[in-house]
């Protein structure tokens, strides 16, 4: 049964496989980055991923820049007395010790002026820039358009 | 003592006038709540990606699953898009008595965008309504929903819609049942609409 369930937890997250690498810049961990299929390249495509900051120095994720699109952007989406908006974030916060999401619902990429529809099992690359850690460049998985995240062994963690 | 009955007559009339006032307050805003929650009957005239009008009345005999959104939207609309689907998945056999829609409050740019494409790569089921302006202000009014363009040089075309992003449940009559809020799991919906069929 052990080994069904290993079996069957390799086989999910194989498709996911660059989603779950890890690059870590100076006291900063970068993982689970992921988008989601689009219908089309003229509406905008999501970026989503998990930061953690080891350090004790607090950062800030203060821009993204991708080959995949002409103007990618930090969101926001806040519901609130019931009205759901998508404001511009200036930055987002990486707390020294703490582990900030990209994620749907909350903060995210915005990828708009796509240079083409992404499909799912496509991968492009995202540089993230920190106020203080500087830059890094990931690996973006495309999941499918009804994806909730990336299935990595660690997910959820 | 003739004032003090006059303090009387006074304390009396106010008394009188609170109970008057609670009343009026209380009574008719009470039978007010429940004859408009029974009453309150949603309606849309709308057109679909083929431009056919396509009404609230044509649907009696379903359960209706209304969602106001727009498709130029990556992060909250696709992630209830997803559940509406899972939902229509999971209730298998039973699925022909709920009909999902998806009314656009960006109705230009959706149209051109392609508002069936969008829709159906969730579920084939999810239909697509676009209108005028003019419809679909007359729609979200008559689901008492909110909507509003806001000028965004962050967003593409350099705007954005905010609005209400929760799910709407009509019965087989057309009436209001409930609203599921964002971020309500399909499962949850899912088992609502079960105890209905
Ligand atoms: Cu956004």
């Amino acid at each position: 049964m052990k080994h069904f369930l290993l079996a069957a937890s390799l086989t999910l997250s194989a498709p996911a496989a660059m989603a779950c690498e890890t690059v870590t810049i100076g006291d900063l961990t970068v993982e689970h980055a992921w988008s989601k299929a689009t219908i089309g390249a003229g509406r905008p495509g999501v970026f989503y991923v998990e930061i953690t900051n080891t350090g004790s120095t607090d950062d800030a994720l203060v821009g993204i820049a991708t080959p995949a699109a002409g103007m990618p952007m930090l969101h926001e989406t806040v519901v609130q007395d019931g009205i759901a908006s998508m404001p511009h974030a200036m930055s987002i916060p990486v707390p020294a010790g703490q582990s900030v999401q990209l994620s749907p619902g909350g903060y995210h990429g915005m990828l708009m002026g796509l240079t083409t529809a992404l499909k799912e099992g496509d991968s492009f690359s995202v540089t993230l820039t920190f106020e203080k850690a500087g830059e890094v460049t990931v690996n973006v998985d495309v999941l499918s358009l009804r994806a909730e995240g990336p299935d990595c062994a660690d997910a959820g963690q | 003592m003739r004032l003090r009955s006059f303090q009387i007559i006074l304390w009396v009339a106010a008394t009188a006038a609170v109970v008057a006032f609670a009343a009026v307050r209380w009574w008719p805003a009470t039978e007010d709540t429940a004859a408009a929650a029974s009453a309150f009957t949603p309606t849309f005239a709308l057109a679909d990606s083929e431009g056919r009008i396509r009404t609230t009345d044509e649907f009696r005999g379903k359960f209706l699953l209304v969602f106001f959104g727009f498709t130029s939207c990556p992060d909250v609309c696709p992630t209830t898009l997803s559940e509406v689907a899972q939902v229509m998945y999971d209730l298998g056999s039973d699925a022909g008595s709920v009909q999902p829609i998806f009314i656009s409050i960006d109705p230009e740019r959706d149209r051109r965008l392609g508002l069936a494409d969008y829709t159906k790569a969730f579920h084939p089921a999810i239909l697509g309504l676009a209108g005028s302006e003019a419809e679909t202000q007359a729609a979200a009014a008559s689901f008492k929903i909110f909507y509003e363009r806001e000028d965004d040089t962050s967003s593409p075309d350099g705007y954005t819609m905010a609005h209400s992003p929760g799910l709407y449940l009509l019965s087989p009559d057309g009436a209001w049942l409930r609203q599921f809020t964002y971020g309500t799991p399909a499962a949850e919906i899912l088992s609502d609409l079960q105890s209905r069929l």
